[in-house]
C-alpha cells in the first residue's frame, strides 16, 4: 500500500478480540464524511481478513494494511452515499 | 429530480434455540457481525433460546403448577445462562466469564446491547411462551415482539444466511 497514506481518525482496538474491531469500525465510520480515510489499529490477527471482507460486505474502501510488530494498522476510506 | 433508491440489505436469519451462554454468544457474535456489515438480521428466540432474552430482574409470572414449576427450574435471563459444556453448578461459567473480562471481552449482555444498536430484529416464539405460559412482559425491551414460523421461513425464505443454533 501507498506508505505516505493520511489517516483522518485513528480507532484503537488493540486487546480486543473478534468481532469488536468491526463492530467498533462500523459504529466509527458513521461519524466521518465520505471519502474520509479511517486507521483501525489492531492486534488480532483476525482483522487481516476481516477487514477486507466487510469493505467487500459494506462498499467502503480497503485501503492496505502495515504491520508494526503485533499491531496490524488497517486503512479504510470511507464511500460516498 | 430523480429519486435515489438505495439498493435493498441483504438479510440473514438466525434462529436461536439454545440456551446456553456459549452458544447465545456465538449467536450474537454472528448476528452482530451480519449487521455491521450492512445486512438486515433477525434472531428468531424459540424453546429454551428464550431464557437468553428473558428479563434478568423479578420472578416469572405464571400459572398452572407445572407452568409454575417449569419457570421455576427454567428461570433463564442472560445472566444465569450455563454453558453447554463445564458449568458444574456454575463454577466453570464463572471461570469463563472471568476469563472473558480479562480479555476485554464483551459479556453476552453487552452483546445485546450492541446487536440493539446495529437494528438487530430479535423476535420470540409465541409457541414457546404460549407453551411456558409467559408473556411478552417477561421478556427485555430490546425484543421487538412475538411471531410464528410462517415469520420465519418468510424471513429465511429471502436470506442469503439461515443459521440454527
Amino acid at each position: 500500500m501507498n506508505a505516505d497514506i493520511k489517516a483522518d481518525a485513528i480507532l484503537d482496538c488493540v486487546g480486543l478480540y473478534c468481532p469488536m474491531p468491526i463492530i467498533q469500525t462500523t459504529e466509527h465510520i458513521a461519524g466521518l464524511e465520505a471519502g474520509q480515510v479511517l486507521e483501525v489499529v489492531a492486534d488480532d490477527k483476525g482483522i487481516v481478513t476481516d477487514m477486507p471482507a466487510w469493505c467487500k460486505g459494506t462498499g467502503h474502501e480497503y485501503l492496505g494494511m502495515q504491520q508494526q510488530g503485533g499491531e496490524y494498522h488497517v486503512f479504510v476510506r470511507k464511500k460516498h452515499g | 429530480m430523480a429519486e435515489i433508491v438505495k439498493p435493498a440489505k441483504e438479510k440473514a436469519a438466525l434462529v436461536v434455540f439454545s440456551g446456553e451462554l456459549d452458544k447465545a454468544l456465538a449467536a450474537f457474535n454472528i448476528a452482530t457481525t451480519a449487521a455491521a456489515m450492512g445486512m438486515d438480521v433477525t434472531m428468531f428466540f424459540t424453546f429454551w433460546g428464550l431464557n437468553i432474552i428473558k428479563k434478568n430482574e423479578g420472578q416469572l409470572q405464571s400459572s398452572g403448577w407445572m407452568e409454575k414449576m417449569l419457570n421455576w427450574m427454567n428461570r433463564g435471563g442472560s445472566k444465569r445462562l450455563p454453558m453447554s459444556k463445564f458449568h458444574m453448578f456454575g463454577l466453570g461459567t464463572g471461570m469463563m466469564k472471568a476469563l472473558m473480562r480479562k480479555r476485554r471481552m464483551p459479556s453476552l449482555d453487552e452483546m445485546i446491547q450492541t446487536a440493539h444498536k446495529l437494528g438487530v430484529h430479535m423476535i420470540a416464539c409465541n409457541t414457546s411462551l404460549g407453551l411456558m405460559n409467559l408473556t411478552e412482559e417477561a421478556l427485555i425491551p430490546e425484543v421487538e415482539g412475538v411471531a410464528g414460523a410462517a415469520t420465519f421461513v418468510g424471513i429465511a425464505q429471502e436470506s442469503k444466511i439461515s443459521l440454527f443454533i
